[in-house]
């Protein structure tokens, strides 16, 4: 366990020794507040809430979140630095966990960024904060999912950008699974079982409950499960394709 | 230390390394020649456990490299080929996180660092992030990232590649001092290297070994080494002929063809010794004028063609090596 923690206290570092870390929150800060008070008609609706702040966040870390993660393992690849890792005496499961967690870390740290938000919304009236530390949580969990399948797709390529596309084309599949549009055409080729059980994999769904203040152990389990299958993923992955 | 039993490593079809069997004691520095693609780093790479072989084992000071690769990798240090580093952190930073991994804490780990810069060098670079460093600094890093837990084995990709001859000096007399207490596998396509840092070489050619021994012994193999070497002015070259011709067997001396109004002759060693002395002395005797006599060595990048050139290239072409 110590490895994975000397091994994302290094990724963390090499996020800030970039410009990738600042880019990220910044446009993460902007778009976000940009979102909640003109698409979201925050001030419009006079609700002091901030369901409007967090029904973005979905669709913000559809491309943020591949933003982040894409490096992950492909640069590991590029530079050949993966050879170097992999030939310490650490596992390729703390490693992955290391990094992954490194990632998740920073982007729980530009999520606490947001707290003038939740400022905001205290000063002007009473919101029920129950609810929004719900929904921070809720957030938080679904871009670790998002960051577990962004750290498997970094994972089969030596090229960032084919791992940002893959990784936003799987979190896109994964958000959207709930909606009509998808389910329709699942129901055109496959048994009702089987539609229920992709709509049931929807981050849109288990989000939104989660962002009405209902933490229902169902949607968390849902989460780290989707957190832990796709690390699981990427450490097969790595293992087999890491002389290649 | 290290031992290697039947290791393979397939890629599809191709079989980058075929059933090696090699064991490298303490003590030993081993030179691993070969052309590119033989499958030295292959080999290398599967004694690091970044591959997996296809067949056969490899252990690590007893540790089998596939099923405790952890404890091997602990026994190991390991120079990939090209070095690759983390490009973004300083010297400093990255070898402070390579003294965490390998399980160095506080003071101990702040006085290993400190040892180890000195070791290789770095104490001018250490804030410089890796990416700005010449070439040179580049590869000390990655030795020192190699170096840094002390290990009992030492696995190096071509350590001297791409350093300039003073860094090359330095990188070998490394080598060299630590090579009496450990076992070191160090890869090269520097022959002089081979002589003068390694107690063994092997050379591998389509992934099998083509030969092993010492330097000396390799250069036994070629049919000048330890002849004498023997030119002289056009004019003289009969009365030298008849003189070898005592000290000698006909099938033991070559003419060469005369070029630049000088004759070469090669006397071929006898049972491995040079006849350098009856030559001379038969020279002497009958005052013939020599433009110059000594013993061919031959060079190892002669042995290394005729070892691993393609059918068709024989040692016999290239045997114009200095007396």
């Amino acid at each position: 366990m110590r490895s994975v923690a000397i091994i994302a206290k290094r990724e963390l570092v090499a996020y800030f020794a970039t410009p990738v870390a600042y880019v990220f929150i910044i446009i993460f800060l902007a778009v976000s507040a940009a979102l909640t008070f003109y698409v979201g008609g925050f001030f419009e609706r006079r609700q002091a809430a901030l369901d409007t702040f967090f029904t973005f966040h979905p669709w913000l870390f559809l491309f943020l979140i591949p933003a982040v993660g894409m490096r992950l393992w492909a640069e590991e690849r590029k530079t050949g630095t993966i050879e170097l890792l992999t030939t310490m005496p650490v596992t390729t499961t703390a490693a992955v966990i290391g990094k992954f967690l490194a990632a998740w870390a920073f982007i729980a740290a530009a999520l606490a960024l947001t707290a003038p938000m939740w400022l905001t919304v205290n000063i002007l009236g009473e919101p029920d904060n129950g609810v929004i530390l719900a929904s921070y949580v809720g957030s938080l969990l679904m871009a670790g999912a998002f960051l577990a399948i962004t750290s498997c797709m970094s994972a089969l390529t030596r090229n960032q950008v084919v791992a940002f596309i893959l990784g936003a084309t799987v979190c896109f599949l994964f958000t959207m699974s709930g909606v009509e549009l998808v389910l329709e055409t699942v129901r055109a080729i496959a048994p009702a079982a089987l539609v229920d059980a992709v709509a049931s994999l929807s981050f849109l769904s288990h989000f939104s409950t989660i962002t009405k203040g209902v933490i229902d152990l169902r949607d968390l389990v849902f989460f780290v499960s989707m957190i832990v299958f796709w690390l699981f993923a990427t450490t097969i992955i790595v293992n087999a394709r890491k002389g290649l | 230390m290290i031992v290697m039993d039947g290791l393979s490593k397939h890629f599809g079809p191709v079989r980058a390394v075929d059933g090696l069997t090699l064991a490298v004691d303490k003590g030993e520095v081993l030179g691993f020649l070969g052309p590119n693609g033989a499958g030295k780093t292959t080999t290398m790479r599967m004694l690091a456990g970044f591959l997996e072989p296809s067949r056969g084992r490899a252990a690590i000071c007893g540790f089998d490299v596939a099923t405790e690769s952890i404890a091997a990798k602990r026994r190991l240090g390991y120079l990939p080929e090209g070095a690759p580093l983390y490009g973004d952190m300083t010297c400093a930073a990255f070898l402070s996180f390579v003294a965490e991994i390998r399980g160095y804490r506080g003071a101990a780990r702040r006085q290993r660092l400190a040892e180890i810069v000195d070791t290789v060098a770095l104490g001018d670079v250490l804030e410089r992030p890796i990416d700005t460093l010449s070439k040179g600094y580049k590869r000390r890093v990655g030795l020192a990232q190699a170096m840094l837990h002390d290990p009992p084995v030492l696995i190096l990709d071509e350590p001297t590649d791409g350093l300039d001859p003073n860094q090359k000096h330095h990188v070998r007399e490394l080598i060299r001092g630590m090579g009496k207490e450990k076992a070191i596998i160090v890869s090269t396509h520097i022959l002089e290297e081979v002589e003068s840092v390694c107690t063994r070489a092997v050379v591998i050619a389509q992934g099998r070994i083509a030969a092993d021994g010492t330097a000396e012994s390799l250069l036994a193999r070629l049919p000048r080494h330890n002849a004498v070497r023997l030119v002289v002015p056009a004019g003289a070259a009969d009365a030298a002929a008849m003189v070898l011709r005592e000290v000698a067997t006909p099938q033991a001396v070559e003419r060469l063809p005369a070029a630049d109004g000088l004759v070469t002759f090669y006397v071929l060693a006898h049972e491995g010794a040079a006849p350098l002395a009856a030559v001379a002395h038969g020279l002497h005797a009958h005052s013939i004028e020599v433009d110059s006599l000594g013993v061919e060595r031959g060079r190892l990048d002669d042995v290394f063609r005729a070892l691993t050139a393609p059918e068709g290239a024989s040692p016999e072409g290239a045997g114009s090596g200095h007396a």
